[in-house]
């Protein structure tokens, strides 16, 4: 490959990252369920397309495999599984209840963004311009959606989160440890679509029971 | 010498005579988009015309500030103009006489005093108009801040002309992960201070739900056309600042011909409309925000603009 290419591939992977923490951000701000699916199935495809781009650059048929594998699993078969499964709390026109509102947890995950590149700033000092994207805004897109997490009162958003975590930790693992072997991420990618088949219809049934799948309305014990 | 200042007065020119154009486009897109018909893209330069023709009436409660406002208005988006790149990418004459802070600075001179002319008059809904103004003006003024610092560290300066070299030598600058940041969190800024759909509703008539338009409520004859002329600069600026010193710096006169500079303006007017074209997009398929949520849009933009500080802080 020409040094042109190269350089080229390395300037479009940093302006993916750049997208990639913006739906960090995007999965806080948003107020409805369908925006935040809308924003993470960005998210996984703007992850697949990095994964593409490393593979140019570092010459590794594997990540061209893994890519595949993120395609099929988290930008097609997630959403699709979702809708299927947890259809009603989906396409709930509502505004999300947040335990702390979104200006605010914004601020937060700013800080948490601060955090990120402080804690992982040590380990770039003899790494690529690769890496030393990659593996910040990762990090920092691990902590935002545990964040996420834990500000959330309802049940889809919460895994909508858990998802976007294992995305940001792939974001920055495609970068430190590209010939990672492919059975892991398979592995991984097929336990997740299964916990996505489970959560679907666990938030399912919560809803069949208590009318809504709003997690914060849950701390007591009803009696009957 | 000379030559620089009259490409400044064609600049200023252009500026004038064209942002009229923008905004009936915009208007007729919209309109189309929504299935409509809607008005021709001339519909404003009409307005204009007939409001100048049309007698002036002043409240005999106001004072002189109610007055000076429309010119004050009017001369700040031109003044603005002046330091900015809209046709040429190689500084005019008075390319150094303010940098991208004291453009912001003249700007909000305009929106200070169409505020308190709208207390002048006592009308009630000038007041609240404008008290929400300022709302959205205080939330925004932090994001242009960290905006103007992310410009700083990428090109060391703030003058325009400087800057919008600086995204594309070395090239690697332009793909960079903050560029974008920045581009998002200007994008929103332009929404909320012109008054597009998120934040405010530049077509609506009822009064207790306007942000923008109720200031000039006031307003006759040519004050009135002074006022929405400058609506329509201002939004006409921002769009220059938006595409040629941050997004896409091509496009403009690189030599020091008359022709050159000539045919640089349908080149940035075809820009201007592929801006228009997003704006009419973002503008049909959102839905206005109850006031109390304009806080979050901002605030987004805000955590946009400052993870573009830090991208470009800590990896460089």
């Amino acid at each position: 490959m020409t040094p042109d290419k190269v350089a080229w591939i390395r300037e479009v992977s940093l302006l993916d990252a750049g997208c990639f923490l913006l739906c960090s951000f995007g999965l806080i701000a948003a107020a409805q369920v369908l925006g935040c699916m809308r924003i993470y199935v960005i998210q996984s495809l703007l992850l697949t397309i990095d994964c593409v781009l490393l593979a140019l650059d570092y010459h590794s048929w594997d990540l061209l495999a893994v890519a595949a594998i993120y395609l099929i699993a988290k930008v097609l078969l997630i959403p699709f599984l979702l809708r299927r499964t947890a259809r009603q709390a989906m396409i709930a026109r509502r505004e999300l209840q947040q335990v702390i509102n979104v200006p605010m947890s914004l601020l937060i995950a700013l800080a948490l963004t601060v955090l990120a590149y402080y804690l992982v700033g040590p380990m770039l000092v003899h790494t690529g311009v690769i890496i030393h994207v990659n593996l910040p805004i990762g990090f920092a897109s691990v902590l935002i959606a545990v964040y996420t997490i834990t500000v959330r009162r309802e049940a889809l958003p919460q895994m909508l989160g858990l998802l976007a975590i294992e995305n940001g930790a792939f974001f920055a693992g495609i970068a430190v440890a590209p010939t990672f072997p492919l059975v892991g991420e398979l592995a991984a990618a097929f336990d997740i679509l299964i916990i996505v088949m489970i959560l679907g219809v666990l938030s399912t049934q919560i809803h069949h029971l208590s009318g809504s799948t709003e997690v914060g309305m849950l701390s007591e014990l009803t009696e009957d | 010498m000379l030559r620089m200042i009259a490409f400044n007065l064609i600049q200023v020119a252009v500026v004038m005579f064209l942002s009229p154009l923008a905004v009936g486009i915009l208007n007729r897109l919209k309109e189309r988009v929504a299935g409509k018909k809607g008005p021709s893209i001339f519909q404003t330069y009409r307005d204009i015309w007939k409001l100048f023709h049309k007698d002036q009436i002043f409240s005999s409660e106001s004072t002189w500030i109610f007055r000076l406002t429309p010119y004050v208005c009017f001369a700040a988006p031109i003044l603005v103009t002046m330091l900015i790149p809209v046709l040429t990418s190689y500084p005019l004459f008075m390319a150094f006489m303010g940098d991208m802070i004291g453009g912001g600075f003249v700007l909000a001179l305009g929106g200070f005093f169409a505020t308190i002319a709208a207390v002048d008059t006592a009308n009630p809904y000038g007041p609240m108009g404008a008290s929400r103004t300022r709302m959205v003006g205080f939330l925004a003024e932090p994001v242009f801040m960290v905006v103007f610092f992310t410009v700083c560290f990428v090109a060391n300066s703030t003058i325009p002309y400087i800057v919008q070299q600086k995204w594309v030598h070395p090239e690697s600058n332009f793909f960079d992960p903050s560029h974008i940041l920045v581009a998002v969190a200007f994008f929103m800024l332009i929404l909320a201070e012109t008054g597009k759909i998120p934040v405010d509703n530049p077509s609506g008539h009822f009064e207790l739900a306007m942000i923008d338009e109720s200031k000039s409520l006031e307003y006759s004859g040519s004050g009135a056309a002074l006022m929405k002329w400058a609506g329509c600069m201002k939004f006409f600026v921002l769009l220059c600042i938006f595409l040629n010193v941050l997004i896409a710096p091509w496009g403009l006169a690189s030599g020091t011909g008359l022709d050159d500079v000539l045919l640089a303006i349908p080149v940035i007017f075809a820009k201007i409309l592929i801006a228009i074209g997003l704006l009419v997009v973002v503008e049909s398929s959102l839905a206005k925000l109850r006031l109390f949520r304009i806080t979050a849009f901002l605030g987004v933009a805000f955590v946009v603009a400052v993870a573009a500080v830090l991208t470009r802080m800590l990896t460089a």
